[in-house]
């Protein structure tokens, strides 16, 4: 693993326009992107869907985004064309999303949408794009590719949905991949599987992988650094390894409301939650 | 061994499949039976129930009490209401639906000459209808509370809210009248009537099938103001669904993950939104088909267009009933009909209706 920068952010902020007033999603979040894999914790509402976003320009129509950079390689993201965000979606940066159930379209095989991804961004004729298609979902353990390329999205399983997504997105080999909770609409004991798939191939290939999750023992044994989010802020940033030692009384809080296994615990302690904190 | 088991379970597979497709054919007959039974039922009802005498409308006001009781009996009206049923379904099962009193012609003879031409009508408005309609729709709907979406929304409510008989005549002023773009009333000119020879009974096909596209060009400039018309209103009602279904298929997660890959935009909308919103699409270019299929009264009294809508409404205005209740009858056979298509349609359109 190199140190070489892939993304760099400063200062990013996201701020919707709704009747009610502009809502800042996003303040002030700064990181590095190396070869690596880097975490992104937080609750619902915090911010952490839309910084993935934001990096690959999806950000709702009445979401404003301000940066002091963004800068992908020798590219600005601030201000991309639409022509050249769609060389560097899929094809270079790319996300996972949550749930397979409503993230791969109904009405097309599944063959039909893995081999449009591949297709989109390398000249491949049709046999090629077949057999493309089908390495990658033999890659991501999947034992009958030919029954699951031919398949509609209804007829495999969450479990299997989310390799099928996997596979989809990883096809056209991007440099950078987001995985907005990947597992949090699986089961349990699917969640693993997944995630070890997902680690797998990220390692392989040499990717970047940026995993955001509410799950801290998840994104700590997947992860690389993490990045506790609050409110639209970082609050802290630490090596996963050391996440025991974390400073920040909302990480801190965070893993003491997670019950542990030789659970002395009467009570799990509640989350507590100052007003100084989204200020930071 | 292997190869055995797996061509055994095969073929069970096949025979399950086979017995599923068999189960699902006998419903689908079983249902369009019991529909149809209650279609002649209430049709059968309506008819007796009308305050309509179809003896006096036979025999006339000044026939006598003697002639006028035979004419009851011969016309069964003397029986009981449920024995009369029984007659009349078992007519209407060998395709008898009487005589009529207005054409003296059997009914079912009046109806194949009429429904073709309410067919061809109904068929060119739906295919214009959907062919303006859904990309009216979806451009509406891409640029959502911006002008284009605007624009398609005033000409779709004036499309709802302007008389057909006013359009239909205004249409004939400017355009036949005025500009002469376009025939007159008729299915062709008055010249053209006694040359063509009705194979289908449908003047566009006919004419191809005679290979004179003299014929056929005068057929098109005779059809396509009404169809035009009767197509503006179902543009209306097909570009407003459109739009309401692409809307709400465009925030589905899918969506995002298409953006995500890099498609481009067109691709999205054309593709993969469009994909999704034919789905329950079907349904409403069906039903709209339908309708326009039962025969458009006012449309076919302007154009002088000798359809199923202006047979019924002058059999009913001169009390002929076996006339009307044939009509009724088909334009319920057809109303059944078009739900089974669309149907059939939906699970084309839909994996997930196939089961």
């Amino acid at each position: 693993m190199t140190n070489e920068t892939l993304l760099s952010v400063k200062n990013l902020a996201i701020t919707f326009s709704t009747s009610k007033g502009p809502v800042h999603a996003v303040r002030g979040v700064s990181f590095d992107l190396g070869r690596e894999r880097l975490g992104i914790v937080g609750e619902s509402g915090s911010g952490k869907s839309q910084t993935g976003r934001a990096i690959l320009g999806l950000t709702a129509a009445n979401g404003k985004i301000t940066a002091d950079q963004m800068q992908f390689h020798d590219l600005d993201l601030r201000n991309l064309s639409k022509r050249d965000w769609r060389k560097v979606r899929g094809a270079r940066i790319s996300m996972i999303m949550q749930d397979p159930k409503y993230s791969l379209n109904p009405v097309m095989t599944i063959g039909d949408q893995i081999i449009e991804a591949y297709r989109e961004h390398h000249k491949v004729n049709a046999t090629e794009a077949k057999r493309g298609a089908l390495d990658m979902l033999a890659a991501v353990k999947i034992r009958d590719p030919e029954r699951v390329f031919n398949s509609y999205p209804h007829e495999v399983s969450g479990g299997m949905g989310q390799r099928v997504m996997i596979a989809m997105m990883l096809i056209p080999d991007p440099e950078i991949l987001i995985a907005d909770e990947p597992t949090s609409a699986l089961d349990v004991t699917v969640q693993l599987q997944v995630m070890a798939i997902l680690d797998d191939l990220v390692r392989e290939r040499g990717m970047a992988l940026v995993f955001i999750s509410h799950d801290l023992h998840l994104v700590s044994s997947f992860c690389d650094r993490v990045l506790v989010m609050y409110q639209g802020h970082v609050v802290e940033e630490i090596r996963a390894s050391e996440l025991d030692q974390a400073k920040h009384p909302y990480t801190q809080g965070l893993l003491n409301c997670l019950p542990k296994m030789d659970g002395n615990h009467a009570e799990l302690p509640v989350l507590t939650r100052e007003a100084s904190w989204a200020e930071a | 061994m292997f190869a055995v088991t797996r061509k055994a379970s095969d073929g069970r597979k096949r025979a399950r499949l086979f017995s599923r497709t068999g189960a699902s054919l006998v419903r689908i007959v079983f249902s369009l039976l019991i529909t149809f039974i209650g279609l002649l039922l209430v049709t059968f009802l309506i008819g007796r129930v009308l305050p309509i005498d179809p003896v006096l409308a036979a025999v006339g006001d000044h026939a006598s009490e003697q002639v006028y009781q035979r004419v009851k009996e011969e016309m069964g009206l003397n029986l009981p209401l449920w024995q009369q049923f029984f007659v009349y379904i078992s007519n209407v099962v060998q395709g008898d639906f009487g005589t009529s009193v207005l054409t003296s012609n059997p009914v079912l003879e009046d109806i194949k000459r009429v429904f073709p031409a309410t067919l061809e009508l109904a068929t060119l408005a739906t295919i214009i209808g959907v062919f303006l309609g859904v990309p009216a729709g979806v451009f509406a709907a891409i640029n959502k509370g911006k002008w284009p979406d605007h624009i398609v929304r005033i000409i779709g409510l004036a499309g709802y809210s302007m008389p057909i008989f006013w359009l239909g005549l205004m249409g004939l002023l400017v355009f036949y009248l005025k500009l002469d773009w376009v025939a007159g009333p008729g299915r062709l000119d008055a010249f053209y009537v006694d040359f063509i020879e009705p194979t289908t009974g449908l003047m566009l096909v006919d004419t191809l099938i005679e290979g004179d596209m003299d014929l056929f060009w005068n057929a098109v400039s005779h059809i396509i103001l009404p169809a035009s018309i009767l197509a503006y209103f179902s543009l209306a009602y097909i570009a407003r669904m459109t739009r309401s279904f692409m809307l709400e298929q465009l925030s589905q997660e899918y969506i995002l993950t298409a953006r995500v890959k890099g498609i481009s935009e067109t691709r999205i909308i054309w593709r993969h939104a469009l994909g999704n919103v034919m789905v329950p699409l079907v349904t409403v270019i069906a039903l709209s088909y339908a309708n326009l299929l039962e025969g458009s009264v006012l449309t076919e009294i302007i154009f002088a267009w000798p359809g199923l809508g202006l047979y019924i409404t002058n059999s009913l205005l001169n009390a002929d009933m076996n006339a009307v209740l044939g009509g009724t009858v088909v334009v319920g056979a057809v109303f059944i009909g078009v739900n089974m298509l669309s149907d059939v349609l939906y699970r084309l359109l839909d994996p997930r209706a196939r089961r």
